[in-house]
């Protein structure tokens, strides 16, 4: 026992010592490597090789260990607060008179027309229709407008606004504009007394606003927005002020912050309300808090990209398992039968290989697109459907080998053994043919993932919420996404190439390895 | 050698029978066909009929009344007299279509094949030739490279390299803005212009495997005994290479090359796709996108046909170049 252990191992430490002592055709002498190890032996000394292996490990551990480190899921959104400014509100100035009317009967529009001439003429009186009119100046650009003794209307510059937004009674815009113009501080309208102070604030006795006078006009973009006095205050001082910008905490507690802009054409002023909104932080370029940036949903690029190798690395394997199981099996019976069962399995095999194979998915993309099929569901069928187009290829490599190999002297042993068919093709047979399998397999692992992501990119093939690879280039097709995020798609397109690359190094040296006929 | 193409010309047919039914089956099997979005769109008309009487109209219309079987032989024999039907997609006849698209396509397959096989051969045999040197690990790397590479995201690359940082091409299309303004010259110009990204990823993308077929091949041929022989009989390095093992080298490349030929005719659909190159592949990737059935199965058959046209080329090539092989 000790002996056969003795001639499997190396031995390196202990055997310059023992060298002496065996004879010359004593089997000690000779270091015995199982075939396996001989193969392994090669392969390792293929340093491109073992340097796409070690790709390899390194793409498994960042798909699926990645996904675990990440500190975030895989549809984990993000989102960042944005400043956004709409349109709030308008301030004119007013440069117009604004005419207030006591008799509807008397102040008609066409009576303004002609009040308006008068005091741009400096005229103290007019006359419309069969009435005389008197123009009495109380203060600047504000005038009375009496008919028959009775003042009837008045023309101002100046506004008054009521705090509850309802219209004032004329007797009561009267009495403002009087005090105003006197520099009174208080009036009686209505039998009420009220306070007005020299901002043209009106109260009343008890302290409380009722309005205030002002030649500013302030509307709101929004209907439903009701300015409250001291913003308007605030706003006026602002654009009296000549300032850009202020802020202003509202009642609610939210602090904005106000841009006036100054429009010279229509002399007001456009005041835009610049608040903060949370919005889905989309294509946010590389950060700390996110290596590789933010997709288009506002998911983390680094994590997405983790759980996409995962996703094409599993479909890859999944697909060239199946492909293999179907390709050994009937490549195997056919290869071993021969005859009619072999001829009617090579059609078969003529006709999947005739399908033209992307346009054939295309269209399955297409069928499944028109079917809403879910997600998780679409990409099972995209497996199968990859596996069992894939699968003629294997099926001639085995039969190719099993054709030779199925006249050799081991095999006539078998057949003297009795033992079972089917024994014979999967015992004896396609072992024989594993090294060339597995550099198949190797080599149809890379390109089955090319071909997932380019359905992918194409938009058949995994959907959100699950990622792939290709659907992650899949943004690509977006002309801005191509021309300002590079982050978006050159990680993935990298990631997919070393993969596949490293797949396909990796097959190329297990070719090597696996033929004995090479030397190096 | 007659007896063989006839064989292979019946097997062919039946192969190609079948192919046309599953593909035929599978278009039908459509759940949202073609059909199906016209009726709705047209019922979507004011005043229009319901969706139900549409749909019944349009199926007539479209001979989509009967079973998938009997659909698929009333296709077999109109196509056997030659009639291909219309495209819905391009509103054109099938073959109308065809010719509009697929000599652009093939103009742009043979431009990168032969540009394909002046660069993937002599770096193929150069490998080769000096095996495991630097020059060897350089030139295997690339045409791995090339063959894993994928080719949207080549494009893509292109793309922002060529024409949004240099600004050298456009993005999609086959003809630029002013096309109509330019002279007869400068339209075929303007063309070229638009066809030298497609036609570079094609290259790109595909030059790898040839490139590894040479360099396999002609490593086995260097192993041959007839080259020792040349060798011991005292020749220049460069007469064994380039005239004794070149040309057995030769055999099985032009055998692919041979192979390959037709394929040339069946576009390139991705590329295509992606430049927004108006080719067969663009058309026939849009056809499949929308159902359309005439034109999707034309040209699923067409490219099944051009497989077995190229492997029946393949074979006989490979009797032809290389007379040690009977075939029978």
């Amino acid at each position: 026992m000790k002996d056969k252990n003795d001639k499997k191992l190396p031995a390196a430490n202990n055997g310059n010592q023992k060298e002496e002592q065996y004879s010359l055709n004593d089997d000690r002498r000779v270091k015995v490597l199982s075939p396996g190890a001989l193969v392994a032996k090669r392969f390792l000394r293929n340093r491109l090789a073992v340097t796409g292996m070690v790709i390899l490990l390194i793409m498994f551990l960042f798909s699926f260990l990645g996904g675990l480190l990440s500190p975030y899921a895989e549809d984990q959104k993000f989102y960042r607060t944005d400043v956004q400014a709409k349109d709030y509100a308008g301030i004119l100035h007013n440069e117009e008179y604004r005419y207030t009317v006591g008799d509807p009967e008397l102040f008609k529009s066409a009576v303004h027309a002609q009040a308006l001439k008068a005091i741009i003429t400096n005229n103290e009186s007019f006359d419309y229709k069969d009435h005389s009119y008197t123009l009495n100046k109380l203060d600047e650009d504000l005038y009375t407008v009496s008919c028959e003794g009775k003042v009837v209307g008045i023309a101002s510059k100046e506004l008054i606004n009521s705090s509850d937004n309802r219209p004032v009674s004329f007797d009561f815009a009267l009495q403002v504009y009087q005090a105003k113009a006197e520099g009174k501080n208080t009036f009686t309208a209505d039998s009420v007394e009220y306070n007005i102070d020299e901002d043209g604030v009106i109260t009343d006795s008890a302290g409380a606003e009722v309005g205030y006078v002002s030649a500013y006009i302030v509307r709101a973009v929004m209907p439903d927005v009701v300015f409250s006095r001291e913003f308007k205050n605030q706003l006026i001082d602002a654009a009296e002020a000549g300032d850009e910008s202020f802020k202003y905490t509202d009642e609610n507690g939210v602090e904005a912050e106000y841009i006036l802009q100054y429009d010279a054409a229509t002399k007001a002023y456009d005041v835009r309300r610049e608040i903060a909104t949370k919005v889905f932080d989309t294509y946010s370029a590389p950060s700390k808090s996110h290596w590789v940036g933010t997709d288009r949903n506002g998911m983390d690029m680094l994590t997405r990209l983790m759980y996409g190798g995962r996703i094409s690395l599993m479909i890859g394997f999944i697909v060239v398992i199946i492909e293999t199981i179907i390709g050994i099996v009937l490549g195997g019976i056919s290869g071993y039968f021969g005859g009619w069962i072999d001829n009617l399995i090579m059609r078969i095999v003529d006709v999947f290989y005739c399908i033209p194979s992307l346009p054939f998915i295309i269209i399955v993309g297409a069928a499944m697109d028109a079917a809403n099929v879910p997600s998780l569901t679409r990409m099972i069928y995209l497996m199968l459907i990859l596996g069992f187009l894939g699968w003629p290829g294997v099926a001639r490599l085995i039969r190719g080998q099993i054709l030779s190999l199925r006249e050799q002297e081991f095999m006539t042993a078998t057949e003297a053994c009795g033992i079972a068919p089917y024994k014979r093709i999967f015992k004896h047979l396609v072992p024989n043919v594993m090294p060339q399998l597995i550099v198949y397999m190797t080599m149809g692992l890379g390109s089955t993932i090319i071909t997932e992501a380019t359905l992918s990119f194409l938009g058949l093939g995994v959907r959100f919420p699950f990622a792939s690879w290709g659907n992650i280039i899949n943004d690509v097709n977006d002309t801005f996404v191509l021309t300002n995020y590079w982050f978006i798609w050159i990680p993935a397109g990298i990631l997919l190439l070393t993969t596949v690359l490293a797949f396909n190094i990796v097959g190329d040296g297990l070719r090597d390895a696996f033929d004995p006929k090479m030397k190096r | 050698m007659r007896k063989f193409i006839i064989k292979r010309l019946l097997q062919s047919v039946v192969i190609l029978f079948f192919v046309a039914f599953i593909i035929y089956a599978l278009m039908r099997c459509l759940p949202t066909s073609y059909v199906e979005a016209m009726a709705r769109q047209k019922s979507m008309q004011p005043g229009s009929k319901s969706f139900e009487e549409w749909m019944e109209q349009l199926t007539v219309m479209y001979n989509m009344n009967g079973g998938i079987v009997s659909g698929f032989f009333k296709w077999l024999g109109s196509m056997l007299r030659g009639d291909f039907g219309d495209s819905w997609r391009w509103t054109v006849p099938v073959l109308e279509k065809f010719n509009d698209t697929v000599w652009l396509s093939f103009t742009m397959g043979f431009i990168s094949f032969v540009l394909e096989l002046l660069i993937a051969i002599p770096l193929g045999i150069i490998a080769a030739t000096k095996q495991y040197s630097k020059t060897d690990y350089t030139i295997s790397v690339l045409a791995l490279a090339g063959i894993s590479l994928p080719t949207f995201f080549f494009a893509s690359l292109l793309k922002l390299v060529f024409s949004v940082k240099l600004g050298w091409f456009d993005l999609y299309g086959l003809v630029g803005r002013n096309y109509d303004q330019l002279s007869a010259f400068g339209k075929i110009l303007d063309k070229g212009n638009h066809l030298i990204l497609p036609i570079v990823t094609l290259v790109v993308v595909s030059m790898g495997s040839l490139m590894r077929y040479t360099r396999t091949n002609m490593l086995e041929v260097l192993n041959a005994d007839y080259i020792r022989t040349a060798r011991a009989k005292g020749l220049s390095e460069k007469k064994v290479i380039y005239r004794h093992a070149f040309r057995n080298t030769l055999i099985p490349i032009v055998t692919l090359v041979g192979g390959s030929l037709p394929g040339l005719f069946s576009g390139a659909l991705i590329t295509e796709t992606l430049f927004g190159i108006p080719g067969i592949g663009f058309a026939s990737y849009h056809s499949m996108r929308s159902g359309d059935i005439p034109f999707s199965m034309f040209f699923l058959v067409f490219t099944a046909v051009l497989t077995l046209l190229g492997n029946l080329i393949a074979d006989i090539l490979y009797a032809v170049v290389d007379p040690r092989v009977r075939i029978t």
